[in-house]
This record gives C-alpha cells, sequence and structure tokens, in this order.
C-alpha cells in the first residue's frame, strides 16, 4: 500500500487559517489501512482543528467526508454537491488524492493532511515499512524476492557492502541488512549461485528518470 | 600491462606493493595535501586520495590528485558512487586520465548520514561492481557506459575495496569474486586487525583462485591509543578489532601507545607478507602520514622498486 503520516496539527492550521468553511475528505483506501487519513482520522483532525481555533476565538466549520478511492476521478466527482458551500478543501489522501481534487475543482484551493511516505507493508500492528520503490523494472525474481533498490540504503544490487554487520545495516541497528536477507533466503532456496550472477547497471528512465511515467493499456483505454 | 600505472608495474614485476593514502583539506589550502604528498614521496608506490570520506565536504580527490602527480607522485583516483551519477563520474575519469592520472579505485562510499550532510540526495545511480564494469569498458572497449565511443580512451588501473570482516562473512569471498568477474585489477583491503579471520578468509579466495586474477593488497591502519581501538572496535561499522589488541593498547602509558600502535602495525605486516596471494600493503595512517615511512622501512619494504 500506500504509506502516509499526518502532518503536524500546527502546519495544518496554518493552512486552513484564511477560511471560515473546509470540506475535509478522507480516503477509504491506503491511507485507511495505515491509519493515516480514513474516516476514523478525518474525524479526528475535524474535531482537533475546531478545538484549535475555537482556542483563539474563531469558528470554523469543517464538512466530513470520506471517498471510496480519491486516485479515481469517478469518486472525485461525489464531492461535486459539496464544494459550492466550502472555501477550501483539506485532503487526507496520499498526494495523488490531493492532485485529483485539484484537478477537478479549479477554482477552489486544496490542501495535504499527510505526508506521503512509500510503498511498504505493514510488519506489526502500528509498524510498517518501506518494500518497493517503483523503479519499473521489477529486480526481485533476481534477488529471491527481497528488493535491494527499496530496501539497502545504497541501492547496491551486486551484494552487501562493508558495513553490514550482525544482520544491520551501517546506517543503524534498527535497519536490517538487505543483503544479509537475500543471501540467508537464496542459501535456503538453495539458489546461492543466484548470488554470482552481476546484475548491470539499471536504466532509471522506468524509475522516473526518463520524466514523469504513465501506463497505456490500449486494450482499456478508449 | 594493460595501463601506464606505477602500481601496475610494481604488481607486475612481482615485488610487494605498498600503496597509503591521503585525505584532502576541508578548504582550499592546497599546501596540506602537497605537504602530505612530500611525507610519502619515495617511500610507497602509489598514493589513494579519498573521495569527501565518511560523507564529509572535502576537497576533490580529482583536484587533490592532480596536486600530488605535479610533485611526482602516482595519486590513486578514489570516486564514490554515492555523490555523482554516471555522466559525471565519467567525466571526472576523464578528466583525471587527461591529467596523467591512471589508478583509481571504485567504491560505493559511506552513507550520506555519518557526515555533515545527512540531507543530501543519495546518489548511488551505479554500485560498485556495475563501476568496475563501467571503467573496464571505458578502457577495453573505448566506450562509455551508455555505448558511444570514447577519442582516446582512459586507460585506467582499475581498483576496488574488499573487507574481509563484514557479514555475512561467508558470502565476502563469493563478493570478491563478484568484483573480479566485473574486471578488477587490484583490491584493497579493509584494515586488518583479526589477522586469523583475514587468513581464513584468503582461503577461500586462493581455493577460488581470485588471488590469480587480481591483486589483493591487505590494508593496514596503525592505532594512535587504546581509545581509537575502542572506537574502531566499537563504533566503526565492518571493522573487527579483536579484544588483545585493544588490551595491548590499553596495556602501556599513554605516551608509548603510539609506538605499541606502530609495532603492531609493522608486525601485522611482516606476518601478512607469509600470506598466499598478498600482492602488496595499503597502509592507511588517518591523519597520521607521517608515521608512513617509518612503518615501510621497519616492515622491511624500502627502498621501493623503480619501474619503468
Amino acid at each position: 500500500m500506500i504509506t502516509a503520516e499526518r502532518k503536524p496539527l500546527e502546519e495544518l492550521i496554518e493552512y486552513v487559517r484564511p477560511y471560515d468553511r473546509i470540506l475535509l475528505v478522507g480516503c477509504n483506501e491506503c491511507v485507511t489501512v495505515c491509519a493515516a487519513g480514513g474516516r476514523k482520522e478525518v474525524g479526528l483532525l475535524a474535531s482537533a482543528l475546531k478545538m484549535a481555533f475555537a482556542k483563539e476565538g474563531k469558528t470554523i466549520d469543517i464538512k466530513e467526508l470520506t471517498l471510496e478511492r480519491q486516485c479515481d476521478p469517478e469518486y472525485i466527482e461525489e464531492l461535486v454537491p459539496h464544494i459550492e458551500d466550502v472555501d477550501a478543501v483539506m485532503s487526507m489522501a496520499c498526494g495523488c488524492g490531493v492532485q485529483e481534487i485539484a484537478k477537478r475543482f479549479k477554482n477552489i484551493p486544496v490542501f495535504p493532511a499527510v505526508n506521503t511516505k512509500f510503498m511498504g507493508a505493514s510488519e506489526q500492528q502500528g509498524i510498517w515499512a518501506e518494500r518497493c520503490q517503483g523503479c519499473g523494472d521489477c529486480l526481485l525474481g533476481l534477488t529471491g524476492g527481497i528488493c535491494p533498490i527499496a530496501r539497502c540504503s545504497k541501492h547496491l544490487m551486486n551484494g552487501p557492502c562493508g558495513g553490514s554487520t550482525n544482520g544491520k545495516c551501517e546506517i543503524s541497528p534498527d535497519v536490517d541488512c538487505v543483503w544479509q536477507l537475500i543471501w540467508d533466503r537464496l542459501k535456503a532456496l538453495g539458489m546461492e549461485d543466484r548470488y554470482e550472477e552481476i546484475i548491470p547497471a539499471k536504466d532509471w528512465r522506468t524509475a522516473g528518470g526518463g520524466g514523469p511515467r504513465k501506463i497505456i493499456r490500449e486494450d482499456l483505454a478508449e | 600491462m594493460k595501463t601506464e600505472s606505477v602500481l601496475e608495474k610494481v604488481l607486475a614485476s612481482g615485488n610487494l606493493a605498498v600503496t597509503s593514502e591521503c585525505g584532502p583539506p576541508r578548504g582550499t589550502n592546497a599546501e596540506i595535501i602537497k605537504a602530505k604528498g612530500e611525507l610519502l614521496k619515495g617511500k610507497v608506490d602509489a598514493v589513494n586520495v579519498t573521495d569527501n570520506q565518511t560523507a564529509m565536504v572535502r576537497m576533490s580527490s580529482f583536484a587533490a590528485n592532480v596536486f600530488l602527480k605535479q610533485a611526482g607522485l602516482n595519486p590513486i583516483l578514489q570516486m564514490v558512487t554515492r555523490d555523482r551519477n554516471r555522466l559525471a563520474m565519467q567525466a571526472d575519469i576523464l578528466g583525471a586520465y587527461a591529467h596523467g592520472i591512471n589508478t583509481m579505485l571504485c567504491l560505493s562510499g559511506d552513507h550520506p548520514s555519518f557526515g555533515d550532510h545527512p540531507m543530501a540526495a543519495n546518489v548511488h545511480d551505479i554500485d560498485s561492481v556495475q563501476f568496475i564494469q563501467m571503467v573496464k569498458k571505458m578502457r577495453d572497449e573505448g566506450k562509455f557506459q551508455g555505448g558511444a565511443d570514447i577519442d582516446n580512451p582512459p586507460k585506467m588501473f582499475i581498483g576496488a575495496a574488499a573487507n574481509p570482516f563484514a557479514d555475512p562473512f561467508e558470502l565476502r569471498v563469493a563478493r570478491l569474486a563478484k568484483k573480479v568477474a566485473a574486471g578488477v585489477d587490484f583490491i584493497q583491503t579493509q584494515c586488518i586487525y583479526n589477522l586469523d579471520k583475514f587468513e581464513k578468509w584468503m582461503e577461500g579466495v586462493r581455493a577460488r583462485g581470485l588471488h590469480e586474477k587480481c591483486y589483493i593488497l591487505a590494508g593496514v591502519t596503525p592505532m594512535k591509543s587504546a581509545g581509537m581501538a575502542r572506537y574502531m572496535k566499537n563504533k566503526v561499522p565492518g571493522m573487527d578489532v579483536p579484544d588483545e589488541v585493544v588490551k595491548r593498547m590499553a596495556g602501556v602509558p599513554k605516551e608509548k601507545m603510539a609506538d605499541e600502535g606502530i609495532d603492531i602495525c609493522v608486525e601485522s605486516i611482516q606476518r601478512l607478507k607469509e600470506v598466499e596471494g598478498v600482492a602488496g600493503f595499503h597502509i592507511m595512517a588517518i591523519e597520521w602520514e607521517k608515521k608512513v615511512p617509518e612503518i615501510v622501512e621497519r616492515a622491511g619494504l624500502l627502498p621501493r622498486p623503480t619501474v619503468s
């Protein structure tokens, strides 16, 4: 999923300070799963903002709404009946959702309520970790199903650097050395020979080096 | 001979080679690098110049290489993949070679989080193995990494690092094998304090015949104090300093510690000379270059051979 974390309340207060009527929009997809911007977080943030402004003697009208998906224009249309009545929109979706709202509504400001972080997985309750950088040319078939692009601090594609210690990365004892994980897995699978193959220099065009990326499926596109 | 590198010539002659290193200044004072060069002149075959080591900004390795070259030394251009993409790296290789620099060391580099610019973008366009492939392609095929022809290709003698002490140990010989397959000519190892472990690694290296496919220079660093020994043991990732080394440093009075560190270094070189497959030594006297001549002399590595 795409993970996100809510921005500090102080930053959000400053975004909405000039306005009296706000539409606060959650998303029922990734940000709900990672507890950053779903229906529950929309409610909590609306209360926090109202209380913060109440302390300053200001009343702010916040309308709460959570869409099925904010990265899809079809669902963004559901905002149309509400948009006339507000001065600004605050989105609790990832950056994709914020931009879809901005694209649809030309005359109303939209602000992000979360920092979009990475594509990751849940390691345990309340902990998410990066797993994929969307490089567009997946190497997992060569590396035992564990990604060195997303999970090695130096993107090393051909083995561990000289800083790998007791299975941990040199940058922190809290970070696994991904090459230790890859090696352990290749061994467990009896695929140690795979390590000896040199992975050639990567073509980063598919990772964004070629400019903003787009998928066009001729069979689906109208 | 693949190149005009003096280091290659010394190694090919069968002599034990000696290299050392200089850290460039944290500023623009060229006299600092020149003075370090003077200390090492005639005492070693070639001198590495570090590239923003520990991810701290310093004068570029390229510029400091030129000062050493002008002073009559044989500098080794260290380059890390952390700070530059492949365009910038190849551009510097062309420039360095045009200045007569024909030996280089291909590294990935310390992570930015260790240095004074932890907020910097962490480039790593290519890794150290791919870096070796790139420099070899420039030299042997006369082509840029992207495939276009190079006018007067740079003939670099290609070095890389190996750390026998990092984990997983069982992968460390295979990691070297990958660098050999990529085309590395010489290796400088991480500082060796755990000689038993190094010898075990070399057994694995010999079992695969890797010592016959590249020259392995054993890395040594003299300790200045017991504090430095403890720091390297506990704080430097991938460094293996056995307890007995720390105890030995701590067991002498403070004013004798530096001498003890030099003794340990010389004794290590003496023992490493006996290890089959060790082709020379890389003496990294960190901000202590003035001690290199003494170490080289006491280790019986003087005079340095003349090659043409």
